[in-house]
């Protein structure tokens, strides 16, 4: 198990000094730049040759990524340029990180809590009334544009009945005391619970238009899964022994049947760090995904580079936690 | 040995039965499809101690007719009629959680595969103890002991660190073994076995034989043993039911049936073994055809396509089930008597 662990991990820095270079040359291939984006259109030629030779931009590409990539393994990406000038780049990405953690977590919290149950009773209840509504409900949340779903679910909940807030993480008047940048937990470790009720009003809104999406697929792959387990032969062999529902539905079709979800869960987590940058938009949230826009607009290279840099390894350190989850899981896993 | 079967044998007409299976008809009836009738009209007794087989090919109703003693029939689309008594009590009527509390404490039952019958996540210990926990309100922590002793009692060596052990860690003949163990920890009246050796190697299938004929003899326990292989069940079973397409067309103990069949089908069944003490070279002699499954018996004897010696009736008239003290025949034209 441990050896699996180093041997993934291992993988995990190769896959990212290939996307570092990827990131690199595609960031420089976009039309525009940073110069143009900082000065303007109509700067003299003086002015931007001095902000490139200021930014080290005036140097060849090579040389530039040996620089990026010397740094960067110290920690050091350079300062931000355009969505908060001046700043440490890692540091706008430390500030803004726990927001998009928050609100993806809640929403994969929301996807799972919905989809594994809904999938279970949808298979169990096979061609029903029930069965057809949810999978119609789940084609629709796959299909309609998380951007779409969020002003929508804004402006009827928000604006028209006025049940949560409009945006935003927390409301400013609390003044709530910040330990870990995470608000509702912070809200609970201070026992400032109106702070973390607070926190919790403004997640409501912006993790359900995130969750759609997982929501829709973790419920299909639950659905297809506990058909098919439910027609396997162990089935048949724990109702022949007279087991409880509640036995056979948990130990003997949902402990198999979770398999595929849980590899779905990991690639998921994927989609989420995408659908949180339109989320964090119309939510005025101050995650990374509004970073990541701004900072595109502007060209930020140092910005974009360590939120696409760090989101790629949060996405492959979930997925080896989802392998941990597997070979938990599946006794056969961990024998091979 | 033939002492043992002869004491079970008088000892068993002497009580009542124990499972009691009249008149079992299971039609699947699909949607948009015409109804098929997959076992019709079934009847036979089980008294305790007692080893009864039900031979007959893929496809001739004698899973189904398992399942539905175990009432384990899906609910839709399967229309269930007749009677299988327990102690007095039709099964068929009784509710889907008098049949839970029943199924794993008074009826037991193994199946084919035992490795797609075993749940490749959980441990083995754990499947046996959980029979308990449900049946004997046990805790797991309670059961523990109780498991590995049935383990012990299957021939699994080494009980301790099998409990701990996963489907897949298992060789095919300890896997049939740790379900017999999971079928048997309740000490169920009544043990169906389903082809239950079908899956096993020659050797092993020996061996899970010999087991379990030890275990029903040892605990009075009335055997349901369902087979297609005649050869399977010679050593075992004390009275034979033969199913062709739905129905039985041949009933008998074991040693007046296989040395003098009646039912050309029943014939043809023997003949078909494949003989160690044969001369070389010998070609084994196969039924031609397939079970049919086009209302085979209506107005006709469903075997009468495949049969070796048809006459006129046979495709005229359904044959009557003639019932004889032990023996029963369904047939026009019966193989003579001659040996």
């Amino acid at each position: 198990m441990l050896r699996f662990i180093l041997r993934r991990l291992l993988q995990m820095v190769g896959v990212v000094v290939v996307l570092s270079l990827l990131v690199f040359l595609w960031l420089r291939s976009l039309p525009g730049g940073t110069v143009s984006a900082i000065l303007g259109e109509k700067a003299t030629p003086a002015r931007r040759a001095a902000l490139e030779k200021a930014l080290g931009l005036d140097q060849p590409l090579y040389v530039q990524y040996w620089q990026f990539l010397k740094r960067a393994v110290q920690g050091q990406f350079g300062s931000s340029t355009g969505v908060q000038p001046g700043v440490d780049a890692m540091q706008v990405f430390v500030q803004r990180f726990p927001a998009t953690l928050e609100l993806s977590f809640f929403a994969l919290l929301f996807a799972i809590a919905a989809g594994i149950p809904l999938g279970y009773m949808a298979a169990r209840r096979r061609t029903s009334w029930f069965d057809n509504l949810s999978v119609v409900g789940s084609l629709i949340g796959v299909a309609v544009p998380v951007f779409f779903l969020a002003f929508l679910l804004k402006y009827w909940f928000a604006i028209n009945l006025h049940w949560l807030p409009v945006s935003g993480r927390q409301d400013p008047s609390l003044d709530a005391t910040r330990v870990t940048g995470f608000f509702v937990l912070d809200g609970l470790l201070t026992r400032e619970y109106d702070a973390a009720w607070d926190a919790l009003k403004h997640l409501i809104l912006p993790s359900l238009a995130l969750a759609t999406i997982p929501f829709a697929v973790i419920f299909r792959i639950t659905r297809a899964s506990v058909l098919d387990v439910m027609d396997e032969d162990y089935v048949r062999t724990a109702e022949s022994k007279g087991l409880t529902n509640k036995v056979i539905r948990g130990r003997h079709i949902l402990r198999n049947a979770l398999l595929p979800v849980v590899t779905t869960i990991g690639l998921q987590t994927g989609g989420l760090l995408v659908g949180a940058v339109l989320t964090e938009r119309v939510f005025s949230w101050g995650g990374i995904g509004e970073a990541v826009a701004v900072a595109f607009t502007r060209r930020d290279y140092a910005v974009l580079q360590v939120c696409i840099l760090m989101a790629a390894i949060t996405f492959v350190v979930i997925n080896l936690l989802v392998d941990i989850a597997y070979a938990v899981i599946d006794p056969r896993v961990r024998t091979r | 040995m033939t002492e043992t079967i002869e004491n079970t044998r008088t000892r068993g007409h002497s009580e009542e039965p124990l499972l009691s299976v009249r008149d079992l008809t299971v039609t699947f009836t699909r949607q948009g499809e015409k109804p098929f009738v997959a076992v019709d009209g079934v009847s036979f007794d089980v008294r305790p101690g007692q080893t009864v087989g039900l031979v007959g090919e893929s496809g001739c109703g004698k899973s189904v007719t398992s399942l539905a003693i175990m009432g384990l029939l899906p609910q839709r689309g399967v229309r269930v009629e007749g009677e299988v008594l327990y102690g007095g009590t039709n099964l068929l009527t009784q509710s889907k959680e008098q049949m839970r509390d029943r199924r794993g404490r008074d009826l037991g039952m193994i199946f084919q595969d035992p490795l797609s019958s075993l749940n490749p996540v959980v441990p083995i210990g754990v499947q046996v103890t959980e029979v308990l926990e449900r049946h004997k309100g046990l805790s797991r922590k309670a059961a523990t002991p109780l498991a590995r002793e049935m383990l012990d009692k299957v021939g699994i060596p080494d009980p301790n660190r099998r409990l701990k052990d996963y489907p897949h860690q298992l060789s095919g003949g300890m896997r049939q073994r740790a379900l017999i163990a999971m079928a048997l920890a309740c000490a169920p009246k009544v043990l169906i076995a389903d082809e239950p050796t079908t899956a096993l190697d020659v050797t092993i299938q020996a061996q899970i034989l010999a087991l379990l004929k030890e275990l029903v003899e040892d605990s009075g326990t009335a055997l349901v043993m369902i087979t297609h292989d005649l050869g399977v069940v010679a050593g075992l079973v004390d009275r034979i039911n033969v199913l062709y397409a739905g129905r039985i067309v041949e009933r008998g103990d074991r040693h007046p049936l296989f040395a003098q069949p009646r039912h050309p089908y029943t014939h043809g069944l023997l003949s078909s073994i494949p003989r160690l003490d044969g001369e070389r070279g010998t070609k084994l002699t196969p039924i031609p055809g397939s079970v049919s499954d086009n209302l085979p018996w209506a107005n006709a004897c469903a075997f009468a396509p495949r049969c070796s010696q048809p006459i006129d009736v046979c495709v005229e008239k359904t044959p009557e089930f003639v019932e004889d003290g032990p023996r029963a025949l369904r047939c026009h034209n019966p193989v003579e008597v001659s040996r």
